[in-house]
């Protein structure tokens, strides 16, 4: 249980800073495609900007990084020795193929804006950008992975792997992917939405920032719309491998056909159905994970009680990201129409200002409804998330959990704070540029 | 296929403690060369551009420990947990030293990330050594794979050793590195730290070698195979090459030669492992070897496939980027606006 509340602390932490990372580095690499291709300035001082907030985000997305990796051994020993053969060369294969990509280039990028020519920089940039997601794709199939296994045998008491191909293409890893990016690309984009609405509510640079404005709602419109779409495709790849998962997120009870979504429902704790629920919508389960409004969905009741994931906790984050994901789209939308006139738009980017968090909270709540949804197991149908702990001595986790906990609450204050501090300023003066 | 992973294994730390080593080592001695400022900047400079890179070929030894041999990984890992968080915590703070020093002017800002990065230099340094020492050693683990031991016994005299060892070669191998990158008297304080260190790693090194043969039954595969003395050998020509460049001031050549001493000391104690990966103190069948503890032949098939084109490429455009900025740290380094 240590265990599993440090692990969520780190990956939570972690997550905090990636997102950002995936998205707001393909939003520089095209501010700086733009700097080289028109030779126009102020797209170079755009990417500095914004490269600026990129590189306080981004050392602690690294950092944190390191230590989930670590921490599969340290923490969960038994697991590593069952999965090893299959979830550890997808870590590696990140490291050799992505990280050192990333990480070397980051260097060269800091230190060469006035060194190299704007077609190089830019192409350090993208280089880090596709290395960053690239990264992204062997994690996420490296969870996938555990969320539906594949291309595996098991053998000598392990999984051991039989088709590589299976379990880097699978489909679940695919979709798994696309989902996160993009909900990592509405990240990026609503920071700079919302920084750029900040400055232009106060009339500071006014092209600087609308310029800014544009490209962002454009990046976060065409992927929230995507979201939707893709969510929902999502939504069926789960009802066929994790039925379980996909009765907690919508805490359905009854195994039946034309299964109907409660307008509103709250589960209650003790796992004995539903306290409330109104206003049905009969067949809208059953349409939307099958496409088919007479499906059968199977409910909670027919999972033994040690089956079932935390009904309470995957149901309400499920539902958090879903109406966030709904409300980016009315935003961006909004955004487009009057993306020509944003000065007057007082009250659209005072929404906009407000708004920075809610892509950081539908991200970690789509993450818990992944995480916490896949409970009791920890690689889905192999082996209960309790098997998988190590054999260590419960005070050094305790003592470790505590000194995590403080420590990250620490850093990611300095972190935002930081962050916050160089947004407000704003970019330097155009002559220094 | 096990024993070429058991190699990479032990050449992907060599390369890290080559690397990664100098800059732990600049970090440890920050407070003591640096005196003004604009020393500081110049040292954080000097490893500016290739600290993040360096610390991937950690992430990479500890990836491929898991990928080829996850049972290691896993009773390793967990049986130095105290150890380990101790080295995580102090990366992170060093990490995010290197990067949030200079955002700031303020004085306690500055002074408080100072102390982050030396702190987080020293304690990888040190406990890095301790742990591959008591991995020489053997450490108490059974059959089930369960270490028997608490944090003290880590601590043992040839541990500690160890540890020492680590944290003089690489304080010695970052006063190179500062001694190439630093200019006027920095550059001249840098060099003299060298020159003070050389003797101080000389005797540790010779400790060392004579403590392994009684603590460690690492010459065991040395003496059937004489041939392969050769790997201390050049550890220890590497260590009286690099103070002769250092006198004649070829600072390149005398890092080069302190690359050659953390490389060859590292794949002395793997190669004298072998077949071992963790022997157990306990009893020799509770040790965990490059047969009971690998991989499928598949898995490990196709990892080879990934490292043999990727390490290459990776070591080909690391070079490009040290080669790039190979040169001193001067002073529109500084003032440069996303520097330090």
């Amino acid at each position: 249980m240590l265990s599993r509340l440090q692990f969520a602390a780190a990956t939570f932490f972690h997550f905090l800073f990636v997102p950002l990372t995936l998205g707001l580095s393909i939003l520089l690499a095209i501010m700086e495609t733009r700097w080289a291709a028109s030779g126009d300035q102020e797209y170079k001082r755009m990417a500095r900007f914004w490269g600026k907030i990129f590189l306080i985000n981004f050392a602690l997305g690294i950092v944190t990084g390191i230590t989930l990796e670590f921490q599969f051994g340290t923490n969960w020993a038994r697991y590593s020795a069952y999965v090893g053969d299959i979830f550890g060369s997808l870590l590696a294969i990140e490291a050799t193929l992505a990280f050192f990509l990333e990480s070397t280039f980051i260097g060269v990028w800091i230190f060469t804006w006035d060194r190299l020519s704007p077609k190089a920089h830019a192409f350090v940039m993208w280089l880090i950008a596709i290395a960053t997601n690239l990264s992204a794709y062997w994690i996420l199939s490296a969870n996938a992975w555990m969320q539906h296994p594949v291309g595996y045998v098991l053998r000598n008491g392990r999984a051991e792997l039989s088709d590589f191909l299976a379990v880097i293409t699978q489909r679940f890893a695919v979709i798994e992917f696309v989902h996160t990016v993009s909900g990592a690309y509405i990240v990026a984009g609503f920071l700079v939405m919302g920084v750029s609405a900040y400055h232009l509510l106060k009339k500071r640079e006014v092209e600087f920032f609308t310029r800014s404005f544009r490209l962002a709602l454009i990046f976060a419109l065409i992927f929230s719309l995507f979201e939707v779409v893709q969510g929902h495709l999502n939504g069926g790849e789960v009802a066929k491998a994790q039925p379980s998962k996909l009765a907690a997120m919508e805490a359905h009870w009854k195994t039946q056909k034309k299964a109907p979504i409660y307008l509103l429902a709250v589960p209650r704790l003790d796992g004995s159905g539903n306290l409330i629920e109104i206003l049905p919508i009969p067949g809208a389960l059953s349409l939307l994970a099958y496409h088919d409004f007479n499906a059968e969905v199977k409910g909670l009741n027919d999972f033994k009680p040690e089956d079932r994931p935390p009904v309470l906790i995957t149901f309400a984050a499920f539902k958090i990201m879903v109406g966030l994901g709904f409300l980016f789209v009315l935003l961006t939308v909004w955004g487009f129409f009057v993306r020509n006139r944003l000065l007057e738009s007082k009250r659209y980017l005072r929404f906009m200002l407000l708004a920075i968090p809610l892509p950081y909270i539908a991200s970690e709540a789509g993450w818990i409804v992944a995480e916490v949804g896949r409970q009791p197991w920890l690689v889905w149908g192999l082996m209960r998330t309790a098997q998988g702990v190590s054999p260590v001595d419960a005070h050094q986790v305790a003592v470790s959990l505590i000194a995590f906990v403080v420590f990250y609450g620490l850093l990611g204050i300095t972190a935002f704070w930081l962050m916050a501090r160089y947004a407000k300023r704003g970019p330097e003066p155009r002559a220094a540029a | 296929m096990e024993t070429i992973w058991f190699l990479l294994w032990g050449l992907l730390w060599a390369i890290y403690f080559v690397l990664d080593g100098f800059d732990l080592g600049l970090g440890t001695l920050s407070p003591f060369l640096a005196r003004s400022e604009e020393d500081k900047k110049v040292l954080y400079h000097a490893m500016g551009p290739f600290w993040d890179g360096n610390e991937v070929w950690l992430i990479t030894a500890g990836g491929v420990t898991f990928a080829a041999f996850p049972k290691a990984y896993a009773v390793l890992f967990s049986a130095l947990y105290s150890p380990l968080m101790l080295i995580l915590f102090a990366l992170i703070i060093r990490g995010v030293a290197l990067e949030y020093r200079g955002k700031m002017e303020a004085k306690g800002w500055r002074e408080a990330w100072d102390l982050c990065l030396f702190l987080g230099s020293l304690v990888p340094a040190l406990l890095f050594g301790v742990a591959f020492a008591n991995i020489f050693r053997g450490i108490p683990i059974d059959a089930e794979g369960v270490y028997r031991g608490t944090l003290f016994t880590l601590l043992n005299p040839y541990g500690l050793l160890g540890g020492l060892l680590f944290l003089c070669l690489f304080c010695y191998h970052g006063a190179l590195w500062l001694g190439i990158k630093a200019t006027g008297e920095l550059k001249a304080r840098a060099q003299r730290y060298a020159r003070g260190l050389w003797p101080v790693l000389l005797v540790l090194a010779v400790l060392f070698l004579a403590a392994t043969w009684f603590s460690t039954k690492l010459y065991a595969n040395y003496l059937q195979n004489p041939i392969l003395f050769i790997i201390p050998l050049l550890a220890v020509l590497g260590l009286l090459a690099t103070r002769w460049f250092l006198q004649s001031g070829a600072m390149w050549k005398a890092w080069a030669c302190s690359a050659v001493v953390a490389a060859f000391a590292t794949l002395f104690g793997v190669v004298g492992l072998y077949p071992n990966l963790l022997p157990s103190s306990l009893s020799p069948a509770a040790s965990l070897t490059v047969t009971n503890a690998s991989s499928s032949p598949l898995t490990l098939k196709i990892m080879l496939g990934v490292a043999l084109v990727m390490v290459p490429i990776v070591l080909a455009y690391q070079i490009w980027v040290y080669y790039y900025f190979r040169h001193e740290v001067k002073p529109e380094d500084l003032a440069y606006d996303e520097g330090y």
